[in-house]
């Protein structure tokens, strides 16, 4: 592999390490797209009935076949 | 190649992973959770007295109604409700692979961008929901207590969790061991280091047995849909997650030799 050389022109073809995206841009993305992630498969696999509220199991019977099929806890 | 891109990429991945995972769970998976749902009626017949049964009060098996009096109807689940959460699910899971893809992109060996999302892919599946699935495999309706959901619920995410840590951990291992002996070495370091981390966490974690006396024949095949349900999940995110990276870099390289061509003219 040809190390990373800054001109541009090196090589024809890009040695994978050159595409590396900088953890500190990709950082705030990934923490965001972790917690929505996480929200989500909350709000399907259990909270409403299963965990909190009560009241309110609309959510948890709308996605009811869902959360048995993909493999989370139900009944 | 940013991280823009990435996200889009795995957010269309992962809708097209959710209606192939509803479209699979609606012709195998349904047929199943009828039939359970028809035992769970007809063994709750005798005490049911037309009204609607919520968690708060429910002293049996069931954790919820099903029957027509339920506030969700069954057609809407089986339909409509399915397919919300197949996608919601779906849309998470290949948005979140597509900024793993973009972590991934040059940081493991030398792999081209195709093939560290491939495999970033099958980590993601096999991590989070396969090894979870042979700990914890998908019960039908019918099948457990609503008193211990709570409990449950946090015992299978905690599983999880553990897994996916531990594949976040041989992943470091592996790419450690890569730079210091070489690539073989490394990933099956790597590779040891997510065994052990899985099979103590599913020695340690308690079982779950709730079955009772229900049907083994039903119990497998709804077993087996739910596990298509997930493959075919993780088959979409992966393979049309690696379609598109792979598009975007021919055109990332066309550019760039194109750039040089003409720099050196
Ligand atoms: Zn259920």
């Amino acid at each position: 592999m040809a190390h990373a050389i800054p001109t541009p022109a090196a090589t024809g073809s890009v040695a994978p390490s050159d595409l590396a995206i900088p953890v500190r841009e990709l950082a705030p993305w990934l923490v965001l797209g972790a917690l929505f992630a996480l929200s989500v498969l909350v709000l399907i696999s259990s909270v409403q009935g299963a965990i909190t509220i009560p009241e309110g199991t609309a959510i948890h019977e709308w996605v009811h076949d869902g959360r048995h099929l993909l493999g989370f806890p139900c009944h | 190649m940013g991280a823009r891109t990435f996200l889009v990429h795995g957010l269309v991945a992962g809708l097209l992973a959710g209606i192939a995972a509803f479209v699979v769970a609606y012709t195998v998976g349904e047929p199943q959770i009828d039939k359970a749902i028809a035992l769970e009626e007809a063994a709750s017949a005798p005490a049911s007295d037309g009204h609607d049964h919520t968690h708060a009060d429910s002293d049996e098996s069931a954790g919820h109604s099903h029957g027509d009096e339920a506030a969700v109807s069954r057609t809407a689940q089986s339909t409509v409700g399915l397919a919300t959460g197949t996608l919601a699910v779906g849309v998470v899971l290949g948005g979140f692979t597509g900024l793993l893809a973009a972590l991934g992109l040059g940081r493991l060996g030398s792999l081209r961008p195709a093939a560290s999302t491939a495999l970033l892919a099958a980590i993601g599946a096999v991590s989070f929901s396969i090894v979870p699935f042979l700990k914890y495999p998908a019960t039908p309706p019918a099948v457990g207590s609503g008193e211990t959901i709570d409990s449950r619920t946090a015992v299978y995410f905690g599983f999880v969790a553990v897994s996916v840590a531990g594949a976040v951990a041989a992943i470091a291992l592996a790419r450690w061991g890569a730079r210091r002996w070489s690539g073989v070495p490394g990933v099956l370091a790597g590779l040891g280091a997510y065994a052990l981390v899985v099979v103590v966490a599913a020695v340690a974690f308690p079982k779950i047995d709730e079955l009772g006396d229900f049907p083994a024949g039903i119990l497998w095949d709804f077993r087996v849909s739910s596990l298509l349900t997930l493959l075919a999940m993780w088959a979409v995110i992966g393979a049309v997650l690696v379609a598109l990276v792979d598009r975007t870099w021919r055109r990332h390289s066309d550019v760039r030799a194109r750039r040089e061509l003409a720099a050196s003219l």
